[in-house]
């Protein structure tokens, strides 16, 4: 177990797009400034093992252009470390493989990205039933898709680039299934045409997904198969289909991650965390950038990102010089809510056997019993395995209308003896654990 | 990704790319990487570290996320705890 404190001028959550933009913009006026992310390496889900080596002053991808800029800035990167407490104001508390740290900051960024929607259906705790981008980070981990049959479903653009993404990858694209109507994506096809830039990656994801059947108006019903997944029958415009498959790659859009904004006491509401022109949050000197503020996407994460780095340096005039680009940006994060926007038959999925919340394994019919996310917690111990309720938590608020009221440190399972050893340091609130094993 | 490294997954040697996590290894070895509290085999979800669906036992550190870690060689990797 190794320890240390480490203190920095401007600190920031978060190393995708706009963590790494926001620590690139405070580091290269001279700050201090640290980013801190729970993944082996920088770049977020979207520029993961992107940031590839570059030749002199060309770049093969936004990702190495941001990614070099931050480690030429002087920045300190601290990779596969992620945020547990914030024992006091000023303060956070990250845990790493073998150690933990404690950082103090006198400014700080919250750039803690979003996750993807998860959906309770029959059989989607098999094996083998991932999330889209989850299987796309496992490939981009190492995992052989060369030959595999994998079905794409869910919602949201990136379903696309993740079938894309597979299918160059030599897998085999069942098929694409989207639960957004014809009629809403023909609605965002025809507004694309304000984002030049997204028009000419369509026409790219087009070109590579040529042959690759997409289906409107249509979602998986159940996966089935003994030890992993065999195959799953979808509801496709209105009719049921069985594909036999090996990998059912199905996301629900994205959920910002925004248990960290909520510890700090940021206010938030609509599951957005409010932010100021300047991307202050409710709280002075913590700023947030990125999906956590609406779901945006790469540009508007990189531009708030920008705008928030600046912001907590004091560059407010070259920090203004941005709004009108993100203004565009947000734009299309309002076209992104109303076009992949859930349908309500979504919520008839699950049967009464079917695991809602997969950590504890509760069932929806337990959860039927309940009537809130709070007494769904102390009767079924829903949303109270080491996810926290990440995964069941945005389900059941489709699922049910629950809203979750609180979010307790640690906000990530931590080990004892990392809070017993800052414990030694301050009182800590140990009296209500959370995600703990039993 | 050049090389290759070993690892054991419940003992059982195997060869992996460098740099892979070991919630690939844990695929490539074509085992699932816990038992939920039921008794149903579970695998990787969300690829990046927050459904603690992954959590495997290495180097005798439990509740390790695969997902989030780096293959090392030597590394000894448990699967199917609760």
């Amino acid at each position: 177990m190794t320890e240390s404190q480490l203190h920095f001028d401007v600190l920031v959550i978060g190393g995708g797009p706009a963590g790494v933009a926001a620590a690139a913009r405070a580091s290269d006026c001279g700050a201090r400034t640290g980013i801190v992310d729970d993944n082996p390496s920088l770049g977020g889900q979207i520029w993961r093992n992107e940031a590839g080596q570059h030749e002199g002053d060309h770049y093969p991808n936004d990702a190495s252009h941001w990614v070099q800029r931050l480690c030429t800035s002087g920045a300190t990167s601290l990779c596969g470390m992620r945020v547990v407490h914030r024992p006091e104001a000023g303060v956070l508390l990250a845990e790493s493989f073998d150690g933990f740290c404690e950082l103090r900051y006198e400014k700080l960024v919250l750039a803690t990205g979003a996750r993807e929607g998860f959906l309770p259906f029959p059989g989607w705790t098999l094996p083998n039933v991932m999330g889209a981008g989850g299987l796309q980070a496992m490939v981009k981990c190492g995992l052989p898709i060369r030959g595999k049959r994998v079905l794409v479903t869910g919602s949201g653009p990136l379903l696309l680039a993740v079938a894309a993404y597979l299918r160059k990858h030599g897998a085999e694209i069942s098929m694409i299934c989207e639960q957004a109507s014809w009629r809403s994506l023909a609605r965002f096809g025809l507004a694309l045409s304000n984002w030049p830039a997204k028009v000419a990656q369509g026409i790219r994801l087009k070109r590579e997904l040529a042959g690759v059947a997409f289906a409107a108006n249509s979602w998986p019903v159940s996966a089935s198969g003994q030890q992993a997944l065999e195959a799953v029958t979808i509801m496709r415009a209105g009719k049921v289909e069985d594909i036999a498959c090996d990998y059912l790659a199905c996301g629900f859009h994205l959920v910002p991650n925004l248990e960290l904004p909520l510890l700090l006491g940021c206010a938030v509401g609509h599951g957005r965390v409010h932010v100021d022109d300047f991307q202050e949050t409710t709280v002075p000197s913590v700023f947030c950038a990125g999906e956590p503020t609406s779901i945006g996407g790469v540009d508007l994460a990189l531009v708030e990102g920008q705008i928030a780095g600046l912001a907590a340096t004091g560059r407010a005039t070259e920090a203004r010089g941005l709004f009108s680009q993100r203004q565009k940006a947000r734009r299309f994060a309002q076209l992104l809510d109303r076009t992949f926007r859930l349908r309500p038959e979504l919520k008839t999925l699950s049967l009464p056997e079917t695991m809602v919340c997969r950590c504890e394994d509760v069932s929806y019919a337990r959860l039927q019993q309940c009537t809130s996310w709070r007494s769904a917690k102390l009767h079924t111990r829903c949303g109270m395995g080491p996810c926290q309720g990440r995964v069941c938590g945005p389900a059941t608020q489709f699922l049910f209308d629950w809203h979750p009221d609180s979010v307790r440190p640690p906000v990530f399972p931590a080990r004892v003896e990392t809070l017993v050893a800052t414990a030694q340091h301050r009182e800590l609130h140990l009296s209500e654990p959370a995600g703990g094993h039993r | 990704m050049q090389g290759q490294l070993n690892v054991r997954i419940n003992g059982t040697p195997i060869a992996v790319p460098a740099g892979v996590t070991v919630a690939v290894a844990v695929a490539l070895a074509e085992r699932p990487c816990r038992t939920s509290v039921t008794g149903e085999a579970r695998g990787p979800l969300c690829g990046m570290g927050i459904c603690f669906e992954c959590r495997v036992a290495i180097n005798g550190k439990l509740h390790c996320r695969a997902c989030q870690v780096l293959c090392e060689s030597g590394m000894e990797v448990e699967t199917g705890s609760r």
